[in-house]
């Protein structure tokens, strides 16, 4: 086995040093009733070669770009990824090192955090950043359990425009320790009803996302408004993080806690993971903060370095009373989405998420001037929501024969919208493909 | 004897991000702007973020010498205690990036998605085999992950029994994570201590469980090295009571095709894909990380759950006893190809023999390493082997500072100061990947550190020497915490 060294000559000299006459004896002390009976049952080792084949043959099963047209968003998104994100998030120095423990000869690790919890603090308009979350859903778990420990209230409330799916782990998380989960209704522009909030006492927080499930942007600052006068804290979620390049940031409008998946930034979809949790807050709420920090220092010598940082928040350390549990999180990710903010510039990101803008803008148009209801009327990022007429279902399925994915069917997730469908437009597509979109669904 | 690793070389000073570059450089290729603009209501827009501007020349010069100052398994050996950093084959890595893998929108329809469902599909079937467990679960992202669902799928066979339970035994012994995963389901941990051989006792067992008690969360082989060898009446102890076991196995790399989890009574287990089965590390994650339960606590998993009939795969959220999502869609699926792939090519017979030669390292380090430093648990070990600072600390010479001064050498440090029931611990964990020449050096590095700190201790207490920066402030760094630039 090419990954194993042991020669039978090393075999035989380790096991006269550790004493023992051969390899089975090495586990005298288990028990003869926590051992197998059997040997395992597995299927016969595969070559380098063999493997190859047997992926690639799984892979060739799925539909993906650029075979497939696929103008389905919901969380997960695809953007082009320059070849430096791979490139150089593949080098081994990074890949195989571990959570920098040892700082000294673990820099790049800690500088490559340090500058990714800046962009993203810039990104977010928000002052810390941590080194990441493993997702969306689950960084929006952590920041509603961040918002109940600095308030000491255990209500919260939020949007019902949240991607269904984050809202369900935040059931997980949340439930079995007696919080309570309010839910908000969305007005008919798909935007967030507010006005219940009124009428709720003792919120730690209210989560609004945006650009929300629909695609619409929020009014995020009077919701901050709204929460804070009383006295919990907002948060502000978002699936799709290219959106803040020309977008108002969740910092300027008044978040306390920014929070949300950062896939589009370099990562690729890879079936939902892994991906990238963003969590970013005031400087204020940083001792409450989960997750990893990474801070600037000095060397003995005088020179600048870093470290990890704020570790009495860990679990490592604070045991049961730690800000979370999380101890692996995303980072290569994280670097991943680094590479891809660096690779853009302040000039790039601008100019790429108006694109987006546009593009799902001519579609959005297109659509209606062919006679389908675009049903919100609130303004949208790169998604939005179209009904189709009712039988729609079988020119899904047609599409789909053309390897054409028409967005996603939101009835499952919004019963109140049958023959409502979510698309979501990047800037993979062409104007071309656009045009021959609405050809087809006009048929 | 070969010569150590550890050098100094031309090391590259590379400035912050935002300290190179230029306004108006992009490292991006645009695609055509093939639609009219659509500006947006100047309420809701901004021009974007203060990122800096750079060309593709500058992002890859930053991260290349950033990448230089780091230490990876490929580097050097990196025997980190309980983080299993063994070889991560490359192409695990080539086989993740396939396009329809990597390239996969995760709400894709079944019939669009049947090769990732498969890999799924089968992947938990080898993880329940390896474990001798009856079902799986891929969907938490990280150990910890793990252990939470864990609980929580625990908390919900309580709660169908209509019990409720308040506490839960937590060893001494336990990682961090273990109580930290419990307290978010509201279990009040209670801690035990391991007995003398470092390994947990009936007794000590039988005085804490009692009705109020949701079980155990045991670690084995544990963070000592050392295989709990009650754990069978410990877990009849707990069964007994009406509790549960859950087993943290971040240790598996020591049993493969040894032990079977299911036998030695476990009821819940998770798994690091990022240890035992040689997914990358990634300065930090992704990792993965499973959880294998026997066949009374299948119904709680998260969902949706990988179903097959007929040869067709499909996703089911058919479960009305389940305790919901974990992970927005199914997990950290790409660390799963990495990890199913190392399966498929090690085999049955290749991950045991990856079992016995991890074991074969550890005991030959111990044995090796016995006398010069403290071995406070002579016994035969698992996986990995603790040692205390005792016969330094006499001449105040630290771990620390002994961890410290193995960087000069080419190596990375063990796991320093855990578990916390050894003063001062230096937890070794070579790993099977580790050759005998290799681990031959690593032993004379250790031993000439030893000689050190009798000889020329001011040296190890400023060491490192060789790396581009010494030790770091870290008091300095939590008081006025400087998280951005």
């Amino acid at each position: 086995m090419r990954y194993l060294p042991h020669t039978p000559d090393d075999i035989a000299a380790m096991l006269q040093v550790a004493g023992v006459g051969n390899l089975e004896d090495l586990f005298s002390t288990i028990p003869l009733n926590c051992r197998r009976k059997k040997d395992l049952n597995l299927p016969e080792p595969l070559t380098e070669w063999e493997l190859k084949a047997h992926m690639n043959a799984l892979s060739d099963s799925m539909a993906v770009a650029p075979d497939y047209q696929v103008y389905m968003g919901a969380g997960s998104y695809e953007h082009f990824i320059p070849e430096t994100v791979p490139s150089l998030i593949g080098r081994s120095e990074f890949v195989t090192a571990y959570t920098p423990y040892q700082p000294e000869i673990s820099q790049g690790t800690l500088q490559a955090i340090y500058e990714y919890q800046t962009l993203t603090a810039r990104l977010l308009g928000m002052e810390a950043a941590n080194a990441s979350i493993y997702d969306g859903a689950s960084a929006l778990a952590e920041a509603l359990l961040m918002a109940v420990r600095i308030t000491r209230r255990k209500k919260v409330a939020l949007s019902r425009l949240i991607h269904p799916m984050y809202r369900r782990v935040v059931r997980t998380y949340l439930e079995p320790g007696g919080h309570e989960i309010v839910e908000l209704p969305y007005l008919e522009d798909g935007r967030t009803d507010l006005s219940p909030l009124d009428a709720i006492d003792d919120l730690a927080a209210v989560a609004v996302q945006s650009p929300n499930f629909f695609g619409c942007i929020e009014d995020l600052k009077t919701a901050a408004t709204r929460i804070h006068g009383q006295g919990g804290l907002m948060i502000a979620a978002f699936t799709e993080p290219l959106a803040f390049g020309i977008l108002k940031n969740p910092g300027d409008q008044g978040a306390d806690i920014a929070c949300g998946e950062g896939q589009s930034l370099g990562i690729p979809q890879a079936f939902g993971g892994p991906a990238l949790g963003m969590f970013a807050s005031r400087m204020k709420y940083v001792r409450s903060m989960p997750g990893r920090l990474v801070g600037k220092t000095l060397d003995r010598e005088g020179r600048k370095g870093f470290v990890l940082t704020l570790a009495t928040r860990e679990q490592h350390i604070r045991r049961e009373k730690a800000t979370s549990n999380i101890c692996t999180n995303n980072t290569l990710c994280a670097l991943a989405a680094a590479v891809y903010m660096a690779s853009l510039g302040g000039t790039g990101i601008h100019k790429l998420a108006a694109m987006n803008r546009n593009k799902a803008e001519y579609l959005k148009k297109a659509l209606k001037e062919a006679g389908f209801a675009v049903c919100f009327q609130a303004p949208t990022f790169n998604e939005f929501v179209v009904k189709f007429p009712a039988g729609f279902e079988k020119t899904y399925l047609r599409l789909m024969d053309q390897k054409i994915v028409a967005g996603l069917a939101l009835a499952p997730y919004y019963p109140e919208l049958s023959e409502h469908y979510l698309l979501c437009v990047t800037e993979t597509k062409t104007r071309q493909d656009l045009d021959a979109l609405v050809k087809e669904v006009s048929k | 004897m070969k010569a150590f690793s550890g050098t100094t070389g031309l090391i590259l000073n590379e400035p912050l991000l935002w300290e190179r570059g230029l306004k108006g450089r992009c490292a991006f290729s645009f695609p055509e702007d093939d639609v009219d603009s659509s500006p947006l209501d100047p309420e809701l827009a901004s021009g974007g973020p203060d990122f800096p501007d750079l060309s593709e020349v500058d992002v890859v010069r930053h991260y290349t010498r950033l990448s230089q100052w780091n230490f990876g398994v490929d580097t050097g050996m990196y025997p980190l205690g309980s983080c299993t950093m063994k070889y991560n084959p490359k192409i695990n890595e080539k086989m993740a990036g396939l396009k329809g893998l990597a390239g996969a929108h995760p709400l894709l329809a079944g019939y669009l998605s049947q090769g990732a469902l498969k890999m799924m599909f089968e992947l938990e079937g080898l993880l329940t085999e390896i474990t001798g467990m009856d079902a799986a679960t891929l969907q938490p992202a990280a150990g910890a992950h793990g252990e939470l669902t864990g609980m929580l799928v625990i908390h919900a066979y309580h709660q169908s029994r209509g019990s409720v339970r308040t506490k839960i035994i937590v060893p001494d012994t336990a990682h961090g994570t273990n109580p930290a995963s419990a307290a978010l389901c509201g279990y009040q941990p209670v801690s035990v201590a391991s007995s003398e051989q470092g390994i947990l006792s009936p007794e000590a067992i039988a005085a804490v469980m009692d009705e109020d008690t949701a079980g155990i969360m045991v670690t084995n082989p544990n963070t000592l090295g050392l295989f709990e060898e009650n754990i069978r009446q410990i877990a009849g102890i707990v069964h007994e009571k009406g509790g549960q076991v859950y087993c943290d196995g971040a240790n598996m790399n020591a049993v493969m095709g040894i032990v079977s989890m299911g036998a030695m009574g476990v009821d819940v287990l998770h798994l690091n894909l990022h240890k035992t089965f040689s997914t990358p590390h990634g300065c930090g994650g992704p990792g993965s990380g499973p959880v294998c339960v026997r066949e009374h606590l299948a119904r709680f998993l998260p969902v949706p759950r990988v179903i097959e009939k007929n040869g067709v795969y499909a996703l089911s959220e058919d479960c009305p006893e389940s305790i919901g999502k974990l992970h927005a869609f199914y997990g950290n699926f790409g660390v799963m190809v990495k990890a199913y792939s190392y399966i498929r090519t090690m085999g049955a017979d290749g991950l045991k023999k990856a079992s016995q030669f991890a074991v074969l390292n550890a005991n030959y380090i111990k044995e090796r390493l016995k006398g010069v430093f403290h071995l406070p648990y002579d016994r035969p070990c698992m996986h990995e082997c603790v040692f205390s600072d005792k016969i330094q600390s006499a001449g105040k010479i630290t771990t620390l500072d002994m961890a410290k001064r193995l960087m000069d050498y080419g190596f990375h440090p063990p796991t320093i100061y855990f578990p916390l029931v050894v003063h001062g611990a230096l937890m070794i964990e070579p790993t099977e990947t580790e050759s005998m020449e290799n681990i031959d050096l690593f032993i004379e590095a250790l031993k000439s550190i030893a000689r050190e700190a009798e000889e020329n201790p001011e040296l190890l207490r400023q060491a490192p020497h060789k790396p581009k920066v010494t030790r770091l402030d870290e008091v300095a760094a939590a008081r006025k915490p400087q998280l951005a630039g």
